[in-house]
């Protein structure tokens, strides 16, 4: 990696810690243990289904929130505060900006991410009292998740390089709702026909398609997930970001930073 | 080689919200900086020195024109390396400490790794902020912060430093440790290209002055040039506690204060006036020609078209008195 993205990167991670953006782990352990504990006086045998359910949905949610609400002010903050003539006024290339932004806050999520699947798998522990293979699964949900917040990250990016914050956020939470209902909505679009069918055929492939990438349901119950939808989704996953940041540059790239 | 060519530099925006118009920032704008010249660029606020810094750092693209930073094109990005940066009131990462902030920029700047902190260590004892250097930035007041931005601008040894409005927010001491480092940068063989409205400033620092207003370049000048151009007046100081009546015969505009008179008369009538003087037993402190000052040049330049014809053409009715 091109060492100004690196830097730019660390110093946007280093700015989301310091902003104690990594607090929501707190809550977070609060909600999964409270659920653990309420989990285990009142259920029989599902333990493990309730568990890895709130737990998955609660990483995912907090992130997305954290990916929507930083991103949509990585770059707009930076404008607005007027940082960015510091840094562009040196050898660093817009595209680089962008790019060390996207990577900064990506990293910010896999970091808090880490964290709450540790606390997954310690509330996993306490109801089943020891892990089995298919918890391995669990990892494979976590990882879909991360791809989720490639892509909002990118989104947020994206919106907010044209946009004020708060259109972005309400465009990106749009568009991850809209997506996480994509596979209904390429349903629908099969059996509808004439210019109706077609734009919605077109909306159901130009939104992100993030209910391929939650499979929070089938690891719950235990289900093995087929390699090949790992390879799809990452490969889809990061030509999605790829595309999202690619046009955040564009614009950015023209753009007057009055 | 002139540091900085500015050709026909020009900027407009759309403004409005239905119906877009444009409205003209900066009107083609020609201009030259000789390497190792601290150059002025004076102008009341919205007078478009702020777009021309932009325009230079590439923060806001031309309408039209380009400029050449050191012998290259201004988009060509071994610029950067070579130029500092002071924004008007900078505002920093205030999540880091000066001492990480200069290291980021450092970074950016490609300051090599081995040597990095000693160049930090040495540029925040420069500007006096060796003792803040662990405080996060949040922390520091305008003063400090302005500092800190001084400090990020000459941290990679640059060739050309732009400052905008460096002494705005500073209290006096601020004030003369900005105008010391300007100094120190012009003997270092630096070229400085700062924007200020405090004239006293580009009177003390600068070799060159320009004045811009709306948009437009109204002059260029070397400050010793400018100031030295006299009003075809004298000024007269010596010790009495009312004006001699002849005196004021001559056409004098005199002022008491204690016991000095101080009175401003014509060239001509010189002599007169000190033989006025000495008829009197008066005993005379100064006599010194009437300079025009820069605010004087810069007042001038401020007024629309028609006036500064008008004022022109009553100089050059007065023999041997300057632009």
């Amino acid at each position: 990696m091109n060492s100004r993205i690196g830097y730019i990167a660390f110093n946007t991670f280093r700015e989301a810690v310091r902003d104690r953006v990594l607090y929501n782990l707190v809550a977070f352990a609060l909600l999964l243990s409270g659920a653990a504990i309420l989990v285990g006086e009142i259920s029989i045998d599902v333990e493990r289904l309730v568990v890895v359910n709130l737990g998955l949905t609660a990483v995912s949610l907090f992130g997305v929130v954290i990916a929507i609400f930083i991103g949509i002010g990585l770059v707009s903050k930076e404008i607005d505060k007027r940082t960015l003539y510091t840094v562009l006024s040196r050898p660093v290339r817009r595209w680089e900006f962008v790019v060390g932004k996207f990577f900064g806050l990506t990293g910010t999520l896999v970091v808090n991410t880490f964290f709450m699947a540790v606390g997954v798998f310690l509330a996993l522990l306490y109801v089943a009292h020891k892990f089995e293979k298919m918890d391995g699964w669990v990892l494979v949900a976590l990882y879909f998740i991360v791809l989720q917040f490639l892509i909002v990250c990118a989104l947020a990016l994206f919106f907010s390089s044209f946009s004020t914050p708060l259109m972005s956020a309400v465009f990106t939470f749009a568009l991850f709702v809209i997506g996480s209902l994509a596979e209904d909505l390429r349903g629908f679009a099969k059996i509808t026909q004439g210019v109706a069918g077609g734009l919605a055929t077109a909306i159901a492939y130009l939104v992100p398609n993030f209910s391929a990438l939650n499979v929070i349901s089938q690891v719950a119950h235990g289900d093995a997930i087929p390699g090949r939808l790992i390879l799809y989704n990452s490969i889809y996953a990061l030509l999605y970001s790829a595309m999202a940041i690619s046009g955040a540059v564009l614009i950015f790239q023209r753009r007057n930073l009055k | 080689m002139a540091a900085i060519e500015i050709l026909d530099l020009e900027k407009s925006y759309l403004v409005g919200f239905w119906r877009k118009r444009p409205k003209v920032a900066l009107r083609r704008l020609r201009l030259t900086i000789e390497e190792g010249e601290v150059f002025g660029f004076l102008g009341p606020n919205g007078a478009g020195k702020t777009t021309t810094l932009k325009l230079l750092m590439g923060l806001v693209f031309p309408t039209a024109g380009t400029a050449r930073i050191l012998g290259l094109d201004m988009d060509d990005p071994r610029v950067k390396s070579q130029i500092g940066f002071l924004p008007e009131q900078p505002y920093f990462y205030d999540h880091l400490t000066a001492r990480e902030l200069l290291n980021y920029y450092g970074q950016l700047s490609g300051v090599p790794a081995k040597g990095r902190s000693a160049r930090v260590e040495q540029m925040l004892a420069r500007v006096g902020l060796s003792d803040s250097a662990g405080v996060q930035l949040r922390k520091f007041s305008k003063g400090m912060l302005q500092r800190v931005g001084l400090a990020q601008a000459i941290l990679h040894d640059p060739k050309l430093v732009f400052l905008d409005e460096p002494m705005s927010g500073l209290d006096p001491m601020g004030r003369r440790e900005v105008r010391d480092l300007i100094q120190q940068l012009r003997h270092e063989g630096k070229t400085v290209f700062f924007s200020t409205h405090i004239l006293s400033d580009a009177e003390a620092l600068c070799d060159r002055v320009g004045v811009i207003h709306q948009g437009e370049l109204r002059g260029v000048g070397a400050v010793a040039e400018l100031t030295s151009k006299m009003q075809g007046k004298v000024e007269i100081v010596f010790f009495a506690q009312k004006v001699p009546a002849g005196l004021a015969s001559l056409g004098a505009e005199a002022r008491v204060s204690g016991d000095m008179v101080n009175a401003v008369l014509p060239e001509a009538q010189q002599e007169a006036a000190l033989d006025v003087l000495r008829r009197e037993h008066i005993k005379l402190i100064s006599l010194t020609p009437v300079r025009r000052s820069l605010e004087e040049y810069y007042i001038q330049k401020l007024r629309p078209t028609e006036d500064r014809k008008e004022d022109g053409r009553k100089q050059e009715s007065r023999k041997g008195v300057g632009v």
